[in-house]
């Protein structure tokens, strides 16, 4: 699964709060609050510990184990930068470098694409197309994975389907196309795409219709509407979007894995490989640091979509 | 991250977000005039079709057609007799299944005390249920794995290592289930506590208690029906997770039916395709069904409203 916050709330069908029914709301909690029992408090105690237990603990232990290491020469385990170190040198540096080229490519060109798909979409004003597009997006970014390598092995795969079409009609596909960078950056595309129809679209939706008005009104042309009200009020989405969609494409893993039987040189694969002890000796603990190199890219990014999308839904209500 | 944007749930054009615009309003904002405007609004979507269908038709001629066979269902045929496809899922089946029922158990209780007495708590509760979605799948299970590794290791001789040592072996590893509903927790909670916001839970529960009912009465007979496509919601979506999910269970080594699928490519491509499909096409349609499902139920009300 990837990184994708926008499409639990895309089925929670929740109408946003009016300010009446904002205002309301606090007081409808006042006077159940004193009937709870008094062990209620144990359900988020619970979860609290759960939580704890099976996320901040496997996520705590990477911390800790990227730094440890065994003596070379006595083999007692000892704190260590040296797997930290070997993550930015030779192979797994390399690998790490893929990564990045990798996930910026596709998700500069899903913005671009999905931007423009969105803005396809809302214009027809067809809420079954925008709910078939919005499941569709919830399916491919987070259930389909796996499947989305077997369609396109199918499709443009070395026996595929349409690798045969194209070269009977004399445009044939690189060998091995689908298997390399370009080919997972295509895969990856489709669901970068509708993942940024998802998240872009109620920001499109978000532009007032007065705002054209008064542009128009004021004597202001289609370019400098564009230019000067929707382009700033869409700029901070536009930048949240494509940070989500970097850590989307930097977090895959199923995609790759299945198309490249794990042979790609990309950081999800190099850390897959490192855990199942591919590894050199006195390397046993670089997968932790792989796997640390990756929260540290992805984390601000996600945190910085949050914060985009919090402020653009200043704006939407 | 305190507050879930609103906008997404009406993301969807026509779902329209301010009820203050409304759809029909913030449409002919996008609506560009000029046929200019309105061949490149087809052209774009000839080409998304295109693209987003291509695959998906390749994919499915790939199934039923070979150089023995022109045309052949016999793909879709195989899938039941497929050896091993029963037990792998068999056994994503009762992942998912506790993964839906452990989700049930520890979230809707936390949810409704949250929602109706501690609000202080709701920034907190929200922040942790996102993280799962900021730190990538394959970096929790190298966690995991490390948390494992400490049994043999640092925990040897003490329970720990026996209870590390149970999760992972017998018939069902209950590593996965237990690591699943974390994963799922973005989207099982949100839809959730998106359900507890629409409904009038509070004035219910009370209304309940003030005719007498207990607590016990009041949640299954109040709180569980009002949520029921909140519930509905949230147990699908693990479900669906759970049965899609690659990375965690192949890491681990648990043949579920995802990591099945990708060993038996290497005996039977066109199976595999077909199997790849099938599940792609009821993954979304059980989600569309979801979406009508909840969309009728919000609907309704406002169209009373307006009677």
């Amino acid at each position: 699964m990837d990184t994708v916050p926008a499409v639990g709330r895309s089925h929670a069908s929740a109408p946003p709060a009016s300010p009446a029914a904002a205002a309301a709301a606090p007081r409808q909690q006042a006077r159940p609050a004193r009937r709870l029992p008094g062990w209620a408090w144990l359900a988020p105690a619970a979860f609290f510990a759960y939580a704890a237990v099976f996320f901040l603990v496997p996520v705590g232990a990477i911390l800790v184990e990227a730094f440890r290491g065994d003596d070379p020469t006595t083999g007692d385990p000892v704190w260590t930068g040296a797997n930290v170190a070997a993550v930015l040198r030779d192979a797994y540096g390399a690998s790490l470098l893929n990564s990045v080229e990798l996930s910026l490519v596709t998700a500069v060109l899903g913005t671009v694409c999905g931007l423009v798909l969105a803005w396809a979409i809302s214009a027809t004003g067809s809420s079954a197309l925008g709910q078939l597009v919005s499941s569709a997006a919830a399916v491919l970014a987070n259930f389909g994975g796996l499947p989305l390598a077997f369609l396109f092995v199918a499709a443009i795969g070395n026996a595929g389907v349409l690798t045969g079409w194209l070269a009977g009609a004399g445009l044939p596909l690189p060998k091995n196309f689908l298997y390399s960078l370009p080919g997972v950056a295509v895969v990856y595309l489709y669901f970068l795409v509708p993942l940024m129809v998802l998240v872009i679209t109620p920001a499109l939706e978000g532009l007032k219709p007065q705002w054209r008005e008064a542009s128009d009104n004021l004597g202001g042309t289609v370019a400098q509407y564009w230019l000067h009200v929707a382009g700033p009020v869409l700029a901070p989405s536009l930048v949240g979007s494509l940070a989500l969609l970097f850590c989307s494409s930097f977090s895959a893993y199923a995609t790759a894995a299945a198309l490249t039987n794990g042979t790609l040189a990309i950081t999800p694969l190099a850390i897959a490989s490192a855990v199942s002890g591919n590894v050199l000796v006195g390397q046993e603990n670089v997968g932790y640091a792989l796997a640390l190199a990756m929260v540290v890219v992805v984390v601000p990014l996600t945190l910085l979509y949050q914060w985009t999308a919090r402020r653009t839904a200043r704006w939407l209500s | 991250m305190t507050t879930t944007p609103p906008a997404v749930p009406g993301a969807v054009p026509g779902g329209a977000p301010g009820a203050a615009t409304g759809s029909g309003s913030a449409a002919p904002v996008l609506r560009a005039s000029g046929t200019g405007a309105r061949a490149a609004r087809a052209g774009v979507l000839a080409l998304a079709v295109v693209y987003f269908a291509g695959p998906l038709l390749a994919a499915l001629w790939f199934t039923v057609s070979s150089r023995s066979a022109p045309f052949s269902l016999a793909a879709y045929g195989r899938v039941w007799g497929a050896p091993g496809l029963a037990d792998a899922l068999g056994l994503s089946l009762v992942i998912a299944g506790l993964t839906v029922l452990l989700t049930l158990v520890l979230l809707v209780p936390t949810a409704l005390v949250v929602h109706l007495r501690l609000p202080r708590l709701r920034a907190a509760v929200d922040v942790l249920c996102l993280l799962p979605l900021v730190v990538p799948v394959i970096v929790l299970v190298v966690g995991v794995r490390g948390v494992l590794g400490w049994g043999p290791d640092q925990l040897a001789g003490t329970p720990f290592e026996e209870l590390l040592s149970g999760v992972q072996s017998g018939w069902l590893p209950w590593v996965l289930p237990l690591e699943y509903v974390v994963l799922a927790l973005p989207f099982t909670y949100r839809a959730l506590d998106a359900g507890l916001r629409t409904s009038a839970a509070a004035t219910l529960v009370e209304a309940s208690l003030s005719l007498g009912a207990s607590w016990p009465v009041t949640i299954w007979r109040v709180v569980l029906p009002t949520l029921r496509t909140a519930l509905l919601n949230a147990a699908f979506l693990s479900f669906a997770l759970v049965l899609g999910e690659f990375t965690m269970a192949s890491i681990l080594q648990y043949q579920t039916f995802s990591v099945w699928i990708l060993q038996f490519d290497n005996t039977d491509g066109q199976l595999s395709v077909a199997i790849s499909l099938l599940s792609l096409l009821l993954t979304w349609g059980l989600l569309l069904l979801i979406a009508v499902v909840s969309r009728g139920r919000t609907r309704a009300p406002r169209r009373d409203r307006k009677a």
